[in-house]
């Protein structure tokens, strides 16, 4: 037995040892909606391969600027596939390399109305103010119209439409209960039974798609790649799954086909 | 010019938001001003701490805050009961709030200081002619401490103008009631619009250029004066 406990413990010693000896870093811009996920990510991807990927939180159209001047980003993982399209258009990012890494979940959410057949509370309309994300730069803003829209119920609606700059705070306008009810992204619900939801029918809006996209900047740090490829795998898909989105199920294929 | 037209609602808003809120930032910071410069309780640092604190918060923790204290749970939200809403928040009474709030130290200080530089004497020699302590505060402090309550005037309304934090986390950026000026840039950065962006900005630079220039020359005419 002695000898079996040596050979593990020098097996794990090597292994702390290895990847730390050719670790690097990357950076990743993360989109705020992913913040949860995309840390359980990176604490499992330094796991795997030592290398450490340091995220930076944010709204995908402030990175989208920032990157168009030069910001140091690797890997961007956007809120929409818009951004990370254009940073390949305007060739501030590899083409081949992007891919859908999540795919969100629209949600009714109220913390003081019943909102389990959110269809008919929708109808009634016994609210005063509506939270969603603004679709002019949210995707799940824009999914949250496109839903009115289909269950024609937005003329009605609009004029008690709020906006939050972002899903996240749409969600606050929410749980500060100053609008009765809201569009969220089930996401921000994950480990919260508070209130009464209504997960919106995937077929009354596009679907939610969030890219990832290597950067120029990164094209040729090991990093960068290998934190792109860990996405893709079943460590990081089980976390993203968890968290309540959905998953693209091409991107798990190698390699990714072009779209 | 068709296309300049949804660029006009947003300045409209934002300079009718920034008089009103002005004004009530007068009304309000005056007397707390004159406090201030008078009072000799000794507590009295700890509420000038208290009306600072909005200048050292992040606009978004102010915002979020105020956004708890507009809503249904908080007093904002009893108050909006009187006329059978939930809620302040997403209304212009909301704005003028949380702008109020978040320009009060900008526009206390200055008047403050004003008040303070007049002294005892002037009050002492009103008082030796026999004006009340209102009448000397309407007729002697208020007039020599014009300056500093313009100061305060002019730097409360450029702070409501340029205030972002605040008014994203409790406007709800209803187009034609809280899409102010600084939320519309912001969200035509995020949406990519940059030409919009970019005329709006403009303006909010000339706007800013104009301000402090004024201020420099309103200083220097009252230091030309004597004051």
């Amino acid at each position: 037995m002695k000898p079996s406990i040596f050979a593990v413990a020098c097996g794990l010693f090597a292994a702390a040892l290895a990847p730390s000896a050719m670790a690097a870093q990357t950076h990743v811009a993360v989109a705020a909606n992913f913040t949860e996920p995309a840390k359980e990510i990176a604490a499992l991807f330094q796991n795997k391969t030592g290398h450490e990927a340091i995220l930076i939180f944010g709204p995908s159209g402030g990175f989208y600027a920032q990157i168009t001047q030069g910001a140091p980003f690797e890997v961007l993982l956007s809120a929409d596939e818009e951004r990370p399209r254009l940073a390949v258009e305007n060739g501030f990012a590899v083409p081949e390399s992007r891919f859908t890494y999540a795919i969100g979940k629209l949600v009714l959410w109220s913390r003081v109305l019943d909102v389990t057949d959110g269809q008919a509370a929708l109808e009634a309309g016994n609210f005063s103010k509506i939270s969603i994300a603004n679709p002019a730069s949210a995707p799940y803003g824009a999914a949250a119209i496109e839903t009115l829209k289909a269950l024609g119920l937005y003329d009605a609606l609009q004029p008690k439409l709020v906006q939050g700059s972002s899903i996240a705070q749409a969600f606050q306008f929410v749980d500060t209960k100053n609008a009765e009810i809201g569009f969220v992204a089930l996401a921000q619900l994950y480990g919260n039974s508070e209130g009464a939801r209504w997960l919106v029918p995937e077929k009354l809006h596009a679907s939610i798609r969030q890219d990832a996209v290597l950067l120029k900047k990164g094209a040729d740090n090991e990093a960068s790649k290998a934190f792109l490829a860990f996405l893709k795998g079943p460590e990081a898909r089980g976390v993203i799954e968890r968290y309540g989105y959905g998953l693209d199920i091409y991107a798990a294929r190698e390699p990714a086909p072009a779209r | 010019m068709d296309q300049l037209q949804p660029l006009w609602s947003p300045v409209r808003l934002t300079l009718e938001l920034a008089s009103v809120a002005t004004l009530c930032l007068l009304v309000v910071a005056t007397p707390l001003a004159w406090w201030l410069a008078r009072s000799r309780a000794k507590w009295k640092e700890v509420v000038a701490t208290i009306v600072s604190l909005p200048m050292v918060l992040p606009a978004t923790v102010l915002g979020f805050y105020i956004l708890i204290l507009l809503g249904p749970d908080g007093p904002g939200g009893a108050l909006a009961n009187l006329w059978g809403a939930r809620t302040l928040a997403f209304t212009f009474t909301g704005l003028v709030i949380g702008s109020v709030i978040s320009a009060l130290p900008t526009v206390v200080q200055p008047i403050r200081n004003a008040f303070a530089a007049i002294g005892d004497r002037p009050l002492e020699a009103a008082a030796t002619l026999r004006a009340s302590p209102w009448q000397a505060f309407w007729r002697v402090a208020l007039p020599l401490a014009s300056p500093g309550l313009l100061s305060g005037a002019v730097l409360g309304f450029s702070h409501t103008v340029g205030n972002f934090g605040v008014v994203l986390m409790i406007g709800g950026n209803i187009p034609g009631r809280t899409r102010v000026m600084s939320t519309a840039i912001f969200d035509y950065v995020e949406s990519m619009q940059w030409r919009e962006a970019n005329i709006l900005a403009g303006g909010m630079v000339v706007f800013a250029f104009c301000v402090i220039l004024s201020m420099i020359l309103i200083q220097k005419r009252f230091e030309g004066s004597g004051l």
